[in-house]
């Protein structure tokens, strides 16, 4: 790769790699079976609800495949899968729909 | 047959759907690593032994822009932090698990693993410890052991699949499959909602900080809106 030497390119991986771990591990391990409080409890609820939505915005909105320009058919296959997901609450109809509407709309000339 | 091994098998069969996401997603890593310039054995590294998709395609994207490396590892953890929270929550279920357990469940603590087992749990409370774990590796099986085979597959391949496919949209699809369907509640859709304004907002803050704050916002207001509707 440009600009990095093997050494590095290992360092990051496996620094990625130690530091990953230690966040999966974290609360998982070194709190064991010990409660957490309520309020934290109820914040972590919202997790998965609230980082990957917020992650899968600039994909959606600003692609890097199209240079970062909102592309029209990317922007209304990601709607459909997400309500497709939302009334059915199904995560295989969400990835059938999502990718089924981009090819369509691609062939479409969309 | 032990609760444990069909609770496994359950898992399986409750992952088997991401399989369609995991195969493009680990490819296009793949594909997008052999076009940066990485070799086989640092492609596979990267899916080994980080196995997080999502940090792995924000530090090859910041190294071929010539990112300082503090902001390729900081960006990449960042990404990454959600899964502390993700442990948190998982914490009070399989926490009481042996320590080479916990060891492994940390390993495979994904987005998809993660979301289907959280979801199986708070569905059935009455769950025993190693019926969980079973459930849990059993998602496992079927969403981290096909990353590495499809990082392979794409490094391999490489440039050869046509760029026409747009397979980059299996990444938001993917997520979108993981959150969309737990979005049961009207705190989890204002959770969500204001994740995805601050996430547009908040573009702008350096070293992929925006994701931190992001889903901070969402999940304080999810859950305080939680607390008011239950008062």
């Amino acid at each position: 790769m440009t600009g990095w030497s093997d050494a590095t390119i290992w360092t990051i991986i496996v620094a990625l790699g130690v530091g990953t771990f230690t966040i999966r591990f974290s609360f998982l391990g070194l709190l064991g079976d010990r409660d957490l409080p309520d309020w934290l409890l109820r914040h972590l609820r919202y997790t998965a609800v609230a980082i990957l939505p917020a992650l899968v915005t600039p994909m959606v909105l600003w692609p890097n495949a199209t240079g970062g320009q909102t592309d029209p058919a990317r922007l209304t296959a990601a709607i459909l899968a997400l309500a497709v997901g939302y009334w059915t609450k199904n995560a295989i109809a969400t990835i059938a729909t999502g990718l089924a509407a981009l090819f369509a709309l691609q062939a479409l000339g969309i | 047959m032990a609760s444990s091994t069909t609770a496994y098998w359950r898992g399986i069969r409750a992952a088997l759907p991401f399989l369609l996401v995991v195969a493009p997603f680990g490819m296009l890593f793949g594909v997008v690593g052999t076009e940066a310039g990485l070799n086989l054995a640092q492609i596979m590294g990267f899916s080994v032994v980080i196995i997080a998709g999502a940090a792995q395609f924000t530090a090859v994207q910041l190294m071929q822009e010539q990112a300082p490396t503090l902001i390729v590892l900081a960006s990449a953890l960042a990404v990454n932090l959600r899964m502390a929270m993700y442990a948190a929550s998982l914490a009070p279920h399989l926490g009481p698990a042996p320590g080479w357990q916990r060891i492994l469940i940390a390993y495979f603590n994904v987005d998809g693993t993660y979301a289907l087992s959280h979801m199986e749990y708070e569905a059935k409370p009455a769950m025993s410890l190693s019926e969980k774990v079973g459930f849990y590796m059993g998602t496992a099986t079927v969403i981290c052991f096909p990353w590495y085979v499809a990082t392979w597959i794409g490094a391999v391949l490489g440039a050869s699949i046509p760029a026409g496919l747009s397979i980059d949209f299996a990444v938001p699809v993917a997520f979108m499959s993981f959150f969309a369907p737990a979005l049961r509640t009207l705190p989890h859709v204002a959770a969500a909602i204001t994740a995805i304004i601050l996430a547009i907002l908040l573009q702008g803050v350096p070293y992929s900080l925006w994701i931190l704050l992001a889903g901070a916002g969402g999940m304080i207001v999810g859950a305080e809106l939680e607390r008011r509707m239950t008062k």
